[in-house]
């Protein structure tokens, strides 16, 4: 049986060419986060600290905006767990294959993000290519890429020959055009439209500062709402056929 | 917010982070059946929170007020249509926040 190290040096080279298209990408958003961490004012360490820690590009931008607000930790907290809601499902479908690995797994359930959650599920290897150590170098090269890429625009962000007044919104572009491909994606657009209607009510009644936290609770509950009347009528259904 | 305020907020969104991700294992050891609430919030909660951080990112808007929102609203339709022109999210994402640091820094200064 192979060492621990010959197996991670075999897979190194296809991990390094599944994730070449992630640092490419990663690199990029990392960097304008970093800048757009340190040009709001925040010290050069915080992209640095939360590229390490949190690990969820998403959840980083977003938290710019919340340091910039009014101190709210349980906003702070609900806002992390609808976010991070689908890695639970990325989870689940990784259970069997993460299960069995030794104390690595650890620190590939905490980087589990979209793009390594996509390239380990979807990742076709030689036999000799042991999976495990390609999954683990595929979860640490891809936040190395990323942390690569805020902490290069945390320090060199202030070198830039122009001003970035109005960099703030790469954030809005990102989402809306997570927005737009999934809109353009998916089959049932309820989910989406859902989100999109309630919080903009909550907006227009509560205003800027308040409106997250009800708008996220009233999602939550029509989302388990929907679900059980779905439930509901597949069991009808499903009688019916009998 | 102070210093301590801000690193408490930020642990606290890794710490919540961190859960969704070892929500399964911590769960569900061993194949139990995950309770229905969970997995449903799972599958159908993320569209609902980007159609929320699309409105979250736009809620300072001031339509009625000069420049009536016009770069954000410009912007927003560069990324709509490069977006739907090429999809390459990167592509897209620059092309707007190009789009509006020019507006803001030279047209509605």
């Amino acid at each position: 049986m192979p060492s621990k190290t010959s197996a991670l040096r075999a897979a190194l080279p296809h991990a390094f060419r599944h994730t070449l298209p992630i640092l490419a990408g990663f690199l990029f958003l990392g960097m304008t986060y970093g800048i757009y961490m340190t040009g709001s004012g925040f010290p050069v360490y915080y992209p640095l600290l939360t590229s390490l820690l949190v690990f969820s590009g998403t959840m980083e931008f977003l938290a710019v905006n919340l340091l910039l607000g009014a101190f709210s930790p349980i906003q702070a907290f609900l806002l992390a767990l609808c976010i991070g809601a689908r890695h639970t499902v990325y989870g689940l479908s990784m259970l069997e294959e993460y299960r069995p690995l030794g104390p690595k797994k650890f620190y590939m359930i905490f980087g589990l993000c979209d793009e390594t959650f996509s390239v380990n599920r979807a990742a076709v290897l030689p036999g000799t290519v042991d999976r495990g150590a390609f999954m683990f170098l595929v979860t640490l090269l891809d936040q190395c890429y990323w942390v690569c890429g805020a902490s290069l625009g945390a320090l060199f962000g202030s070198f830039l020959p122009f001003p970035t007044q109005g960099l703030d919104f790469s954030m809005t572009a990102l989402f809306v055009v997570i927005f737009l491909e999934q809109l353009l994606k998916e089959r049932s657009h309820l989910s989406s439209l859902l989100g999109l209607a309630v919080s903009l009510c909550f907006l227009l009644l509560l205003g800027p500062d308040l409106f997250l936290i009800p708008s996220i609770v009233t999602i939550c509950l029509l989302l388990l709402l929907c679900d059980r009347h779905a439930q509901k009528a597949g069991k009808k259904e499903g009688a019916g056929h009998e | 917010m102070n210093e301590t305020q801000q690193l408490i907020t930020l642990a606290v969104i890794a710490l919540g982070t961190v859960l969704t991700r070892a929500l399964p294992f911590l769960l569900f050891p061993a194949g139990r059946t995950v309770p229905r609430p969970i997995r449903t919030l799972g599958e159908l909660l993320h569209p609902a929170v980007f159609g929320m951080l699309v409105i979250y990112c736009l809620r300072n808007l001031q339509p009625l007020t000069p420049p009536y929102a016009l770069p954000e609203c410009i912007s927003v339709a560069v990324v709509v249509i490069v977006h739907l022109c090429f999809r390459r999210t990167l592509l897209s994402v620059l092309a707007g926040t190009l789009c509006y640091m020019l507006l803001v820094q030279l047209v509605f200064c």
